[in-house]
């Protein structure tokens, strides 16, 4: 059935429908919708779940290690700086092998204080041992959560689906919401395979010393990677049932691309307008979106991206003093393949500025003469940067 | 030997080899007149340096000095002590 919602109501209903036993979380803008709608469908009797209420982001996360190391299927909800607040314990979580599912509204990090949207806030957290998914719409948020949870509990690894906040969050679209008994079938109960029961005593989290510390961490590096696998073998068997399928990598008319831009989220749906556009007159542009930031895929990057001129990689986050977070992990990908494209990127989007059409087209022109020239001029620019306000122009 | 995905131990009772004895600072003495033997200093403390009885006894192995029992004895009977004083 098709129902008109905005993204966090998509990642609330599709917690329901996983049916987990445990929410923690604190309201932050603008994911409060989500743990809004989850502590009414738990008031109202149609989720049977603990709904743990706690004061800060920090104590909701936590909160969540120890429902998830009792075996409940645990979810939460944040954005911004109440990721930051989290931080600490994201760590722990991935460390301590919780597969906890996350829903991350995408928002701008202070300061200059700002609610609006960019990725800055889960890019800044691309090492926590997280799976990170971005969503291009609000059907994606929905098929991504509820595969989330099987991602996270087959891993046993936590999962963060990652939606632009207001873009997707309060942007109503029709989303195809799946039967119970269908989602059901798609997530049997699970159980963790390491319970905290008083019964049977064990320690969790235990001190890692010099002698042991680098093999856990070499364990978890192994399961992130190996988690590839696991979304994209969930991502089929999503297809199978629901008839929408998932993938690392999604691409859109870049197999005969000379030109490709890159992106992650929701600025994907307007790269998709533009290229449209430039096929109709004939220029082989194409897209190819990242699902899956972490892990990150290079080889299905390589294989995708290897035969175009250029790439120029759109994103809204950068790492000051250095280039965007994707960007940066793309070139390490090409690093030591043989055959390169040239890379450009260009940081966009920051703290809610629109991305307009011609700001993605003055990219790909950009990316379209290093094609020409065979080089690249300026590695990294700034798209809708007001100059004169910087000091650039006069 | 292969090690589980996380630190994790399945063998309950380790705590037992773990002597932390030595990390205290303070030292909680029991006032055997007061103490009423209600059990909830051995309740809350965190090592298992606490047996119940009327008075209980702290076993100094395993006791850290965090003071949680004198804080939490309804009566009092538990005071911290600098370690080396009287
Ligand atoms: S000081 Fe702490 S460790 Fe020692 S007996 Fe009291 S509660 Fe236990
Ligand atoms: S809490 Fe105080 S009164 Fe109760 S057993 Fe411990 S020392 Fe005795």
């Amino acid at each position: 059935m098709k129902q008109l919602v905005t993204g966090d109501e998509a990642a609330a209903i599709a917690a329901k429908l996983a049916r987990v036993k445990v929410i923690s979380a604190y309201p932050i803008t603008p994911q409060t919708i989500i743990v809004e709608r989850l502590a009414e469908f738990v008031a109202d009797g149609e989720l049977d779940a603990e709904y743990i209420k706690v004061e800060s982001e920090h104590s909701a996360l936590s909160a969540c290690l120890g429902s998830a190391a009792v075996g409940a299927r645990t979810f939460t909800a944040t954005s911004s700086q109440g990721l930051m607040l989290m931080s600490e314990i994201l760590f722990v979580a991935s460390g301590m092998r919780l597969p906890i599912v996350m829903a991350n509204a995408n928002r701008s990090l202070s300061a200059p204080l700002s609610i609006w949207c960019d990725q800055q806030d889960s890019v800044a957290v691309r090492d926590c041992g997280w799976i990170q998914l971005y969503c291009e719409n609000n059907q994606e948020v929905l098929d991504s959560t509820i595969q989330a949870f099987r991602i996270a509990e087959e891993s046993l690894l936590p999962v963060m689906v990652c939606f632009d906040g207001y873009i997707l969050s309060h942007t109503a679209e029709p989303v195809e919401i799946p039967e119970q008994a269908e989602v059901d079938k798609f997530l049997p109960p699970y159980k963790y395979p390491y319970l905290l029961d008083p019964e049977k005593p064990i320690t969790m989290g235990a001190v890692g010393v010099p002698e042991y510390y680098e093999e856990f961490r070499y364990m978890l590096q192994e399961a992130v990677l190996k988690s590839k696998e696991k979304i994209i073998e969930v991502g089929q068997a999503f297809g199978r049932q629901f008839g929408r399928k998932s993938d690392l990598i999604e691409c859109y008319r870049s197999d005969d691309a000379d030109v490709i831009l890159l992106t992650m989220g929701s600025l994907s749906g307007s790269v998709k307008e533009v290229i449209d556009e430039y096929r109709g007159h004939d220029e082989r542009v194409g897209l190819v979106k990242v699902r899956a930031f972490r892990p990150f895929p290079e080889k299905e990057l390589v294989d995708s991206l290897a035969h175009a001129k250029a790439i120029a990689v759109l994103e809204k986050d950068f790492s000051p003093g250095s280039t965007g977070a994707l960007f940066s992990d793309l070139s390490g990908t090409f690093v030591n393949s043989r055959k390169s494209p040239l890379l450009l990127n260009f940081i966009c989007g920051l703290g809610g500025r629109d991305v307009s059409s011609l700001q993605i087209r003055e990219a790909t022109k950009a990316a379209m003469e290093a094609a020409k020239i065979g080089e690249v001029k300026k590695t990294v620019r700034w798209l809708g940067l007001r100059e004169t306000m910087v000091g650039l122009k006069p | 030997m292969k090690l589980p995905p996380s630190t994790i131990i399945l063998k309950p009772g380790n705590s037992e080899q773990n002597e932390t004895g030595s990390w205290r600072s303070l030292k909680p003495v029991v006032d055997a007149e007061k103490c009423n033997g209600c059990g909830l200093c051995w309740l809350y403390c965190p090592e298992p340096a606490i047996t119940k009885g009327k008075p209980v006894v702290i076993d100094y192995r395993y006791c850290k000095g965090c003071g949680i029992c004198a804080n939490e004895c309804p009566v009092k009977a538990i005071v911290m002590v600098e370690e080396g004083q009287k």
